[in-house]
Protein backbone atom coordinates (compact mmCIF):
# COMPACT_ATOMS: atom_id res chain seq x y z
CA UNK A 1 0.00 0.00 0.00
CA UNK A 2 1.26 3.39 -0.68
CA UNK A 3 0.15 6.89 0.50
CA UNK A 4 -0.61 9.06 -2.55
CA UNK A 5 -0.66 12.89 -1.48
CA UNK A 6 -2.65 15.01 -3.80
CA UNK A 7 -1.76 18.80 -4.22
CA UNK A 8 -3.57 21.76 -5.74
CA UNK A 9 -1.68 22.67 -8.93
CA UNK A 10 -3.08 26.45 -8.55
CA UNK A 11 -4.32 29.34 -6.47
CA UNK A 12 -7.79 29.18 -6.03
CA UNK A 13 -11.14 28.22 -4.33
CA UNK A 14 -12.40 24.38 -3.73
CA UNK A 15 -15.94 24.43 -5.58
CA UNK A 16 -17.32 21.21 -4.99
CA UNK A 17 -15.16 17.68 -3.15
CA UNK A 18 -16.71 14.68 -5.11
CA UNK A 19 -15.16 12.38 -2.81
CA UNK A 20 -14.83 11.50 1.13
CA UNK A 21 -12.89 9.24 3.12
CA UNK A 22 -13.37 5.72 1.73
CA UNK A 23 -14.09 6.65 -1.45
CA UNK A 24 -12.72 4.14 -4.49
CA UNK A 25 -11.47 6.15 -7.15
CA UNK A 26 -9.88 4.58 -10.37
CA UNK A 27 -7.32 7.07 -12.34
CA UNK A 28 -8.51 9.57 -13.71
CA UNK A 29 -11.63 10.66 -11.56
CA UNK A 30 -12.56 13.83 -10.39
CA UNK A 31 -11.60 14.30 -6.98
CA UNK A 32 -12.47 17.66 -6.41
CA UNK A 33 -13.04 20.78 -8.59
CA UNK A 34 -11.44 23.79 -7.87
CA UNK A 35 -11.90 27.20 -9.39
CA UNK A 36 -9.68 30.30 -10.25
CA UNK A 37 -9.65 33.04 -12.38
CA UNK A 38 -13.69 31.95 -13.65
CA UNK A 39 -12.08 28.56 -14.22
CA UNK A 40 -13.34 25.55 -13.26
CA UNK A 41 -10.04 22.89 -12.59
CA UNK A 42 -11.02 19.45 -11.97
CA UNK A 43 -8.59 17.56 -9.64
CA UNK A 44 -8.16 14.13 -10.91
CA UNK A 45 -6.82 11.06 -8.97
CA UNK A 46 -3.21 10.08 -10.30
CA UNK A 47 -3.71 6.14 -9.05
CA UNK A 48 -6.36 3.73 -8.57
CA UNK A 49 -7.71 3.23 -5.00
CA UNK A 50 -9.35 4.30 -1.70
CA UNK A 51 -9.98 7.90 -0.30
CA UNK A 52 -8.10 7.97 3.09
CA UNK A 53 -8.50 11.90 4.23
CA UNK A 54 -9.95 15.14 2.59
CA UNK A 55 -8.14 18.32 3.66
CA UNK A 56 -10.69 20.79 2.24
CA UNK A 57 -14.19 21.68 1.56
CA UNK A 58 -16.08 23.78 -0.22
CA UNK A 59 -15.65 27.20 -0.33
CA UNK A 60 -12.20 26.97 0.98
CA UNK A 61 -9.27 28.73 -0.43
CA UNK A 62 -6.05 26.82 -1.32
CA UNK A 63 -2.41 28.04 -2.19
CA UNK A 64 -0.78 26.68 -5.51
CA UNK A 65 1.25 23.01 -3.48
CA UNK A 66 -1.57 22.96 -0.89
CA UNK A 67 -1.84 19.03 0.32
CA UNK A 68 -5.98 18.58 -0.88
CA UNK A 69 -6.43 14.36 -0.18
CA UNK A 70 -4.70 11.54 0.60
CA UNK A 71 -5.42 8.19 -1.26
CA UNK A 72 -4.10 5.13 -0.18
CA UNK A 73 -3.21 3.41 -3.64
CA UNK B 1 -23.51 65.51 -24.33
CA UNK B 2 -22.81 63.29 -21.36
CA UNK B 3 -20.46 64.48 -18.64
CA UNK B 4 -18.69 62.24 -16.33
CA UNK B 5 -18.47 58.46 -17.07
CA UNK B 6 -18.45 55.78 -13.69
CA UNK B 7 -16.67 52.96 -14.86
CA UNK B 8 -18.06 49.89 -13.63
CA UNK B 9 -15.21 47.62 -14.53
CA UNK B 10 -11.54 46.66 -14.20
CA UNK B 11 -8.24 46.25 -15.39
CA UNK B 12 -7.54 46.32 -19.57
CA UNK B 13 -11.51 47.38 -20.58
CA UNK B 14 -11.56 50.20 -17.70
CA UNK B 15 -8.46 51.43 -18.83
CA UNK B 16 -9.80 52.00 -22.19
CA UNK B 17 -12.88 52.97 -21.29
CA UNK B 18 -11.22 56.24 -19.01
CA UNK B 19 -8.99 56.75 -22.43
CA UNK B 20 -12.24 57.20 -24.90
CA UNK B 21 -13.13 59.96 -21.85
CA UNK B 22 -10.05 61.75 -22.49
CA UNK B 23 -10.51 61.63 -26.34
CA UNK B 24 -13.70 62.98 -25.72
CA UNK B 25 -12.84 65.40 -22.97
CA UNK B 26 -15.45 64.34 -20.31
CA UNK B 27 -14.68 63.30 -16.78
CA UNK B 28 -14.11 59.44 -15.76
CA UNK B 29 -14.43 57.35 -12.44
CA UNK B 30 -12.97 54.44 -11.94
CA UNK B 31 -14.10 51.99 -8.94
CA UNK B 32 -11.95 48.96 -7.53
CA UNK B 33 -11.68 46.37 -5.21
CA UNK B 34 -9.86 46.04 -2.58
CA UNK B 35 -7.39 43.75 -4.64
CA UNK B 36 -7.44 46.20 -7.76
CA UNK B 37 -5.51 49.28 -5.53
CA UNK B 38 -2.98 49.06 -6.86
CA UNK B 39 -3.73 49.05 -10.13
CA UNK B 40 -2.71 51.51 -13.13
CA UNK B 41 -6.23 52.26 -14.27
CA UNK B 42 -6.98 54.14 -11.03
CA UNK B 43 -4.37 56.75 -11.61
CA UNK B 44 -5.72 57.56 -14.98
CA UNK B 45 -9.20 58.32 -14.37
CA UNK B 46 -10.29 61.90 -13.45
CA UNK B 47 -10.98 60.21 -9.78
CA UNK B 48 -11.33 57.02 -8.06
CA UNK B 49 -13.52 55.23 -5.43
CA UNK B 50 -12.84 52.32 -3.65
CA UNK B 51 -15.47 49.04 -3.20
CA UNK B 52 -15.65 46.94 -0.55
CA UNK B 53 -14.74 43.04 -0.63
CA UNK B 54 -12.07 41.17 -3.42
CA UNK B 55 -14.22 38.74 -5.13
CA UNK B 56 -16.35 39.96 -7.88
CA UNK B 57 -19.65 39.13 -6.49
CA UNK B 58 -18.38 41.38 -3.43
CA UNK B 59 -17.10 44.45 -5.76
CA UNK B 60 -17.78 44.58 -9.30
CA UNK B 61 -21.10 42.52 -9.32
CA UNK B 62 -22.71 44.47 -6.63
CA UNK B 63 -25.17 46.78 -8.33
CA UNK B 64 -25.61 48.75 -4.97
CA UNK B 65 -22.06 49.61 -4.53
CA UNK B 66 -21.85 50.75 -7.93
CA UNK B 67 -25.07 53.09 -8.34
CA UNK B 68 -23.69 54.38 -4.44
CA UNK B 69 -20.72 55.41 -6.51
CA UNK B 70 -22.08 56.79 -9.23
CA UNK B 71 -24.59 59.03 -7.28
CA UNK B 72 -21.93 60.08 -4.89
CA UNK B 73 -19.45 61.12 -7.82
CA UNK B 74 -22.02 62.91 -9.48
CA UNK B 75 -21.75 61.18 -12.48
CA UNK B 76 -24.40 61.05 -15.61
CA UNK B 77 -23.48 57.76 -17.02
CA UNK B 78 -22.75 54.78 -16.19
CA UNK B 79 -20.16 52.39 -19.21
CA UNK B 80 -20.24 48.59 -17.94
CA UNK B 81 -17.33 47.72 -20.24
CA UNK B 82 -17.63 43.80 -20.89
CA UNK B 83 -18.40 40.73 -18.62
CA UNK B 84 -19.31 41.67 -14.96
CA UNK B 85 -22.65 43.69 -15.34
CA UNK B 86 -22.70 44.26 -18.74
CA UNK B 87 -25.14 42.35 -20.10
CA UNK B 88 -27.14 42.58 -16.90
CA UNK B 89 -30.23 44.43 -17.96
CA UNK B 90 -31.69 45.46 -13.74
CA UNK B 91 -28.18 46.74 -13.82
CA UNK B 92 -29.03 48.68 -16.73
CA UNK B 93 -32.53 49.60 -15.31
CA UNK B 94 -31.22 50.45 -12.32
CA UNK B 95 -29.12 53.14 -13.89
CA UNK B 96 -31.43 54.52 -16.14
CA UNK B 97 -34.11 54.05 -13.02
CA UNK B 98 -31.59 57.04 -11.14
CA UNK B 99 -31.73 59.62 -14.05
CA UNK B 100 -28.17 58.33 -15.49
CA UNK B 101 -27.56 57.13 -19.40
CA UNK B 102 -26.64 54.03 -19.60
CA UNK B 103 -23.94 53.43 -22.28
CA UNK B 104 -25.07 50.68 -24.18
CA UNK B 105 -28.48 49.09 -25.87
CA UNK B 106 -31.69 49.79 -24.00
CA UNK B 107 -32.23 47.23 -20.84
CA UNK B 108 -34.95 45.52 -23.23
CA UNK B 109 -32.32 44.21 -26.10
CA UNK B 110 -30.14 43.04 -22.83
CA UNK B 111 -32.75 41.51 -21.69
CA UNK B 112 -34.33 39.81 -24.96
CA UNK B 113 -30.50 38.76 -26.14
CA UNK B 114 -29.70 37.52 -22.76
CA UNK B 115 -31.80 34.35 -22.97
CA UNK B 116 -30.20 32.56 -25.87
CA UNK B 117 -33.51 30.58 -26.64
CA UNK B 118 -35.44 33.62 -26.66
CA UNK B 119 -32.37 35.30 -28.75
CA UNK B 120 -32.57 32.71 -31.37
CA UNK B 121 -36.17 32.23 -31.71
CA UNK B 122 -36.80 36.39 -31.91
CA UNK B 123 -33.55 36.91 -34.59
CA UNK B 124 -34.45 33.78 -36.52
CA UNK B 125 -38.48 35.21 -36.98
CA UNK B 126 -36.19 38.28 -38.23
CA UNK B 127 -34.58 36.35 -40.84
CA UNK B 128 -31.30 35.60 -39.19
CA UNK B 129 -29.82 31.55 -40.42
CA UNK B 130 -30.13 29.17 -37.47
CA UNK B 131 -28.59 25.78 -37.38
CA UNK B 132 -31.41 23.44 -35.18
CA UNK B 133 -32.12 24.21 -32.07
CA UNK B 134 -33.86 23.36 -29.10
CA UNK B 135 -36.47 25.25 -26.89
CA UNK B 136 -35.33 25.20 -23.12
CA UNK B 137 -35.05 21.35 -22.32
CA UNK B 138 -37.55 20.47 -18.99
CA UNK B 139 -36.17 17.10 -19.20
CA UNK B 140 -34.62 14.51 -20.28
CA UNK B 141 -37.79 13.25 -22.77
CA UNK B 142 -37.68 16.38 -24.32
CA UNK B 143 -33.68 16.12 -24.96
CA UNK B 144 -33.82 12.64 -26.47
CA UNK B 145 -36.48 14.00 -28.62
CA UNK B 146 -34.26 16.62 -29.73
CA UNK B 147 -31.38 14.45 -30.73
CA UNK B 148 -33.97 11.99 -31.94
CA UNK B 149 -35.02 14.43 -34.48
CA UNK B 150 -31.23 16.16 -35.67
CA UNK B 151 -29.06 13.39 -34.62
CA UNK B 152 -25.78 13.26 -32.27
CA UNK B 153 -23.94 15.30 -31.81
CA UNK B 154 -25.17 17.94 -30.24
CA UNK B 155 -24.16 20.20 -27.57
CA UNK B 156 -25.96 21.60 -24.26
CA UNK B 157 -25.77 24.88 -23.47
CA UNK B 158 -27.00 27.59 -20.41
CA UNK B 159 -29.57 29.85 -22.17
CA UNK B 160 -28.76 32.59 -19.67
CA UNK B 161 -25.22 32.62 -20.25
CA UNK B 162 -21.73 33.06 -22.62
CA UNK B 163 -18.55 33.12 -22.66
CA UNK B 164 -18.23 29.42 -23.63
CA UNK B 165 -19.60 28.45 -19.79
CA UNK B 166 -20.84 25.40 -19.01
CA UNK B 167 -21.30 24.00 -22.53
CA UNK B 168 -21.38 20.40 -23.07
CA UNK B 169 -20.80 18.28 -26.58
CA UNK B 170 -22.44 14.98 -26.29
CA UNK B 171 -21.47 12.65 -29.29
CA UNK B 172 -23.48 9.17 -27.83
CA UNK B 173 -26.80 8.91 -26.38
CA UNK B 174 -25.80 7.84 -22.56
CA UNK B 175 -23.35 11.29 -22.41
CA UNK B 176 -26.83 12.90 -22.49
CA UNK B 177 -28.29 12.76 -19.38
CA UNK B 178 -24.88 13.67 -17.33
CA UNK B 179 -24.26 16.68 -19.73
CA UNK B 180 -27.79 18.19 -19.13
CA UNK B 181 -27.24 17.74 -15.09
CA UNK B 182 -23.92 19.25 -15.62
CA UNK B 183 -24.66 21.99 -17.50
CA UNK B 184 -27.77 22.81 -15.67
CA UNK B 185 -24.90 22.97 -12.33
CA UNK B 186 -22.78 25.21 -13.74
CA UNK B 187 -25.69 27.67 -15.17
CA UNK B 188 -27.04 27.62 -12.00
CA UNK B 189 -23.85 28.70 -10.11
CA UNK B 190 -22.43 30.96 -13.02
CA UNK B 191 -25.51 32.58 -14.63
CA UNK B 192 -28.45 32.06 -11.35
CA UNK B 193 -30.49 30.18 -13.77
CA UNK B 194 -30.70 26.87 -14.54
CA UNK B 195 -32.31 26.75 -18.04
CA UNK B 196 -30.46 24.99 -20.93
CA UNK B 197 -31.14 23.65 -23.99
CA UNK B 198 -29.72 22.02 -27.24
CA UNK B 199 -28.14 22.47 -30.75
CA UNK B 200 -26.65 20.84 -33.30
CA UNK B 201 -23.20 20.64 -32.47
CA UNK B 202 -21.06 21.59 -35.79
CA UNK B 203 -17.53 20.17 -35.96
CA UNK B 204 -14.45 22.12 -36.67
CA UNK B 205 -16.35 25.62 -37.62
CA UNK B 206 -15.34 29.05 -37.83
CA UNK B 207 -16.15 31.36 -35.31
CA UNK B 208 -16.75 34.63 -37.35
CA UNK B 209 -19.17 37.26 -36.14
CA UNK B 210 -20.34 41.13 -37.34
CA UNK B 211 -19.56 44.36 -35.47
CA UNK B 212 -23.12 46.15 -35.19
CA UNK B 213 -23.62 50.03 -33.96
CA UNK B 214 -27.14 51.35 -34.12
CA UNK B 215 -28.16 55.16 -33.13
CA UNK B 216 -31.26 56.21 -30.87
CA UNK B 217 -32.72 57.44 -34.65
CA UNK B 218 -33.26 54.21 -36.15
CA UNK B 219 -29.93 53.81 -38.05
CA UNK B 220 -28.22 50.92 -38.08
CA UNK B 221 -24.60 50.00 -39.60
CA UNK B 222 -22.13 47.16 -39.81
CA UNK B 223 -17.98 47.07 -39.50
CA UNK B 224 -17.60 44.11 -40.79
CA UNK B 225 -16.48 40.93 -39.40
CA UNK B 226 -13.62 39.14 -36.61
CA UNK B 227 -12.53 35.81 -37.04
CA UNK B 228 -12.32 34.05 -33.55
CA UNK B 229 -11.94 30.76 -34.72
CA UNK B 230 -8.59 30.34 -32.46
CA UNK B 231 -10.41 29.00 -29.19
CA UNK B 232 -9.36 27.17 -26.37
CA UNK B 233 -12.23 25.67 -23.88
CA UNK B 234 -14.60 27.24 -26.39
CA UNK B 235 -13.05 30.94 -25.23
CA UNK B 236 -11.02 32.97 -27.43
CA UNK B 237 -7.99 33.27 -28.27
CA UNK B 238 -7.04 35.00 -31.17
CA UNK B 239 -8.85 37.03 -33.47
CA UNK B 240 -8.49 38.86 -36.91
CA UNK B 241 -9.86 40.49 -39.34
CA UNK B 242 -10.60 40.68 -42.10
CA UNK B 243 -11.86 36.43 -42.01
CA UNK B 244 -9.64 34.86 -43.96
CA UNK B 245 -10.17 33.34 -46.99
CA UNK B 246 -13.61 34.80 -48.11
CA UNK B 247 -15.19 36.48 -51.61
CA UNK B 248 -15.32 39.94 -49.64
CA UNK B 249 -18.68 40.69 -51.21
CA UNK B 250 -20.57 37.59 -49.83
CA UNK B 251 -19.54 38.55 -46.63
CA UNK B 252 -20.06 41.59 -46.31
CA UNK B 253 -23.68 40.92 -48.12
CA UNK B 254 -24.15 38.93 -44.75
CA UNK B 255 -22.44 41.60 -42.76
CA UNK B 256 -25.08 44.33 -44.34
CA UNK B 257 -28.22 41.43 -43.98
CA UNK B 258 -27.28 41.43 -40.14
CA UNK B 259 -27.32 44.88 -39.97
CA UNK B 260 -30.56 45.33 -41.88
CA UNK B 261 -32.38 43.20 -39.36
CA UNK B 262 -30.68 44.88 -35.83
CA UNK B 263 -32.20 48.03 -37.74
CA UNK B 264 -35.85 46.13 -38.57
CA UNK B 265 -36.00 45.48 -34.93
CA UNK B 266 -35.10 48.83 -33.48
CA UNK B 267 -31.81 47.55 -31.50
CA UNK B 268 -30.05 50.75 -30.33
CA UNK B 269 -25.91 51.54 -29.22
CA UNK B 270 -23.14 48.49 -30.10
CA UNK B 271 -23.20 44.82 -30.47
CA UNK B 272 -22.37 41.45 -31.77
CA UNK B 273 -23.73 38.88 -34.03
CA UNK B 274 -21.83 35.78 -33.59
CA UNK B 275 -22.01 33.06 -36.20
CA UNK B 276 -20.68 29.75 -37.16
CA UNK B 277 -19.72 28.52 -40.58
CA UNK B 278 -19.72 24.94 -40.80
CA UNK B 279 -17.25 23.12 -43.07
CA UNK B 280 -20.17 22.45 -45.81
CA UNK B 281 -20.30 26.48 -45.97
CA UNK B 282 -23.74 26.64 -44.13
CA UNK B 283 -24.35 29.50 -41.44
CA UNK B 284 -25.97 29.95 -38.67
CA UNK B 285 -26.90 31.96 -35.53
CA UNK B 286 -24.75 31.94 -32.26
CA UNK B 287 -25.66 34.64 -29.89
CA UNK B 288 -25.99 38.53 -30.48
CA UNK B 289 -23.26 40.00 -27.49
CA UNK B 290 -25.08 43.41 -26.46
CA UNK B 291 -21.50 45.20 -25.18
CA UNK B 292 -18.48 45.58 -26.40
CA UNK B 293 -16.24 42.46 -27.21
CA UNK B 294 -13.02 41.95 -25.39
CA UNK B 295 -11.71 41.72 -29.43
CA UNK B 296 -13.00 45.43 -30.81
CA UNK B 297 -9.78 46.75 -31.06
CA UNK B 298 -9.12 44.25 -34.28
CA UNK B 299 -11.80 46.51 -35.61
CA UNK B 300 -10.83 49.71 -34.73
CA UNK B 301 -7.50 49.43 -36.37
CA UNK B 302 -9.11 47.90 -39.63
CA UNK B 303 -11.70 50.67 -39.79
CA UNK B 304 -10.29 53.60 -37.97
CA UNK B 305 -13.12 54.21 -35.31
CA UNK B 306 -12.80 54.31 -32.03
CA UNK B 307 -15.65 52.24 -31.05
CA UNK B 308 -15.85 53.03 -27.40
CA UNK B 309 -15.66 56.72 -28.02
CA UNK B 310 -18.50 55.88 -30.60
CA UNK B 311 -20.43 53.74 -27.77
CA UNK B 312 -20.52 56.68 -25.63
CA UNK B 313 -21.72 59.10 -28.19
CA UNK B 314 -24.57 56.71 -29.67
CA UNK B 315 -25.66 56.46 -26.07
CA UNK B 316 -26.23 60.29 -26.27
CA UNK B 317 -28.13 60.30 -29.03
CA UNK B 318 -25.32 61.30 -31.34
CA UNK B 319 -25.19 59.69 -34.90
CA UNK B 320 -23.42 57.38 -36.55
CA UNK B 321 -20.00 57.48 -37.56
CA UNK B 322 -19.27 57.16 -41.71
CA UNK B 323 -19.05 53.62 -43.04
CA UNK B 324 -15.16 53.36 -43.71
CA UNK B 325 -13.59 50.70 -46.43
CA UNK B 326 -11.41 48.20 -44.93
CA UNK B 327 -7.63 48.91 -44.07
CA UNK B 328 -5.46 46.38 -44.26
CA UNK B 329 -5.65 43.53 -41.62
CA UNK B 330 -5.11 43.35 -37.87
CA UNK B 331 -4.68 40.77 -35.82
CA UNK B 332 -4.75 40.53 -31.68
CA UNK B 333 -3.57 37.79 -29.67
CA UNK B 334 -4.73 37.32 -25.73
CA UNK B 335 -1.67 36.94 -23.20
CA UNK B 336 -3.19 35.10 -20.30
CA UNK B 337 -1.81 34.50 -17.37
CA UNK B 338 -2.00 30.20 -17.73
CA UNK B 339 0.26 27.95 -18.27
CA UNK B 340 1.41 27.25 -22.29
CA UNK B 341 0.98 23.63 -21.92
CA UNK B 342 -1.63 22.34 -18.80
CA UNK B 343 -3.47 25.98 -19.37
CA UNK B 344 -3.85 25.95 -16.20
CA UNK B 345 -4.40 29.52 -14.61
CA UNK B 346 -1.21 31.70 -12.26
CA UNK B 347 -1.14 33.42 -9.77
CA UNK B 348 1.36 35.49 -8.07
CA UNK B 349 3.19 39.08 -8.73
CA UNK B 350 4.56 40.27 -11.54
CA UNK B 351 8.31 40.65 -10.88
CA UNK B 352 8.99 41.64 -14.44
CA UNK B 353 6.15 43.02 -16.51
CA UNK B 354 7.29 45.13 -19.94
CA UNK B 355 5.06 45.49 -22.69
CA UNK B 356 7.41 46.49 -26.13
CA UNK B 357 6.57 49.16 -27.69
CA UNK B 358 6.52 48.58 -31.34
CA UNK B 359 5.49 50.09 -34.34
CA UNK B 360 2.28 48.81 -36.00
CA UNK B 361 1.27 46.88 -32.62
CA UNK B 362 -1.11 48.83 -29.62
CA UNK B 363 -0.99 46.70 -26.34
CA UNK B 364 -4.09 46.91 -23.89
CA UNK B 365 -3.60 45.61 -20.34
CA UNK B 366 -4.82 46.05 -17.21
CA UNK B 367 -1.30 45.37 -15.00
CA UNK B 368 1.91 46.98 -14.95
CA UNK B 369 4.90 45.45 -13.18
CA UNK B 370 5.19 44.63 -9.13
CA UNK B 371 1.39 43.95 -9.14
CA UNK B 372 -0.04 40.95 -8.32
CA UNK B 373 -2.19 38.75 -10.14
CA UNK B 374 -4.92 37.72 -8.51
CA UNK B 375 -7.51 34.35 -8.63
CA UNK B 376 -10.57 36.57 -8.37
CA UNK B 377 -10.94 37.88 -11.59
CA UNK B 378 -10.16 36.75 -15.20
CA UNK B 379 -6.67 35.51 -16.46
CA UNK B 380 -6.30 38.47 -19.23
CA UNK B 381 -2.97 39.81 -18.88
CA UNK B 382 -2.80 41.67 -21.85
CA UNK B 383 -4.11 41.83 -25.51
CA UNK B 384 -1.87 42.86 -28.17
CA UNK B 385 -2.87 43.63 -31.10
CA UNK B 386 -0.60 44.34 -34.35
CA UNK B 387 -1.63 45.76 -38.16
CA UNK B 388 -0.32 45.06 -41.13
CA UNK B 389 -1.07 45.76 -45.02
CA UNK B 390 -0.92 41.75 -45.19
CA UNK B 391 -1.94 39.16 -42.79
CA UNK B 392 1.73 37.62 -42.72
CA UNK B 393 2.61 41.16 -41.69
CA UNK B 394 0.59 41.17 -38.91
CA UNK B 395 1.30 37.57 -37.82
CA UNK B 396 5.42 38.75 -38.14
CA UNK B 397 4.54 41.92 -35.78
CA UNK B 398 2.66 39.73 -33.07
CA UNK B 399 5.83 36.86 -33.03
CA UNK B 400 8.10 39.83 -32.84
CA UNK B 401 5.65 41.39 -30.36
CA UNK B 402 5.30 38.00 -28.10
CA UNK B 403 9.09 37.93 -27.94
CA UNK B 404 9.71 40.99 -26.75
CA UNK B 405 7.55 41.14 -23.96
CA UNK B 406 8.70 40.03 -20.72
CA UNK B 407 6.54 38.34 -18.00
CA UNK B 408 7.84 36.85 -14.93
CA UNK B 409 6.23 35.82 -12.11
CA UNK B 410 3.30 34.47 -13.40
CA UNK B 411 3.35 31.67 -16.40
CA UNK B 412 2.27 32.55 -19.19
CA UNK B 413 0.59 31.18 -22.67
CA UNK B 414 2.99 32.92 -25.14
CA UNK B 415 4.32 30.03 -26.09
CA UNK B 416 1.19 28.68 -26.85
CA UNK B 417 0.37 31.55 -28.75
CA UNK B 418 3.73 31.25 -31.01
CA UNK B 419 3.58 28.10 -31.76
CA UNK B 420 -0.73 28.91 -33.42
CA UNK B 421 0.86 32.07 -35.20
CA UNK B 422 3.39 29.86 -36.62
CA UNK B 423 1.79 26.82 -37.58
CA UNK B 424 1.69 25.66 -41.15
CA UNK B 425 -2.25 25.84 -41.40
CA UNK B 426 -2.68 28.77 -39.30
CA UNK B 427 -0.15 30.96 -41.37
CA UNK B 428 -2.27 29.45 -44.67
CA UNK B 429 -5.37 30.95 -42.77
CA UNK B 430 -7.23 27.47 -42.72
CA UNK B 431 -8.59 28.29 -39.41
CA UNK B 432 -11.26 26.46 -37.44
CA UNK B 433 -12.10 25.76 -33.63
CA UNK B 434 -10.65 22.48 -33.60
CA UNK B 435 -7.23 24.05 -33.95
CA UNK B 436 -5.83 24.72 -30.37
CA UNK B 437 -6.81 21.28 -29.86
CA UNK B 438 -4.78 19.89 -32.09
CA UNK B 439 -1.76 22.35 -31.70
CA UNK B 440 -1.53 21.29 -28.07
CA UNK B 441 -1.66 17.91 -28.52
CA UNK B 442 1.40 18.36 -31.18
CA UNK B 443 3.41 20.77 -28.54
CA UNK B 444 2.87 17.88 -25.84
CA UNK B 445 4.47 14.62 -27.93
CA UNK B 446 7.38 16.72 -28.56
Amino acid sequence: MARVEVESEITGNVWKVQVSAGTEVAEGDVLIILESMKMEIPVESPVAGSVQEVLVQPEDQVEEDQLLLVIEA
Amino acid sequence: MLTKVLVANRGAIARRIIRACQALNIASVAVYSEADRDAPYLAEATEALPLRGNSAAESYLDHQQLLAAAVASGADSVHPGYGFLAENAGFAAAVIAQGMTFIGPDPHWIDQMGDKVNGRRMLAEAGMPVFAGSELIDDLAAAEAFVAKVGLPVVVKPSGGGGGIGMHVVRRPEELSGAINAAVETAQRAFASAGVFLERWIEKPRHIEFQILADLHGNAMHLYERDCSVQRRHQKLIEESPAPGFERGQLEQQAQQFSDICQGLGYNNLGTVETLFAPDGGLGFLEMNTRIQVEHGVTEEVTGIDLVATQITLAAGGQLPRQTPLQGFAMEVRLYAEDSQTLFPSTGTLTVFRPPELHGVRIETGYREGQVVTPYYDPLLAKIIARGTTREQAIGRLVVALRAFTVRGVSTNAQLLLNILQDDLFVQGQVDTGMVARILAQQNVH
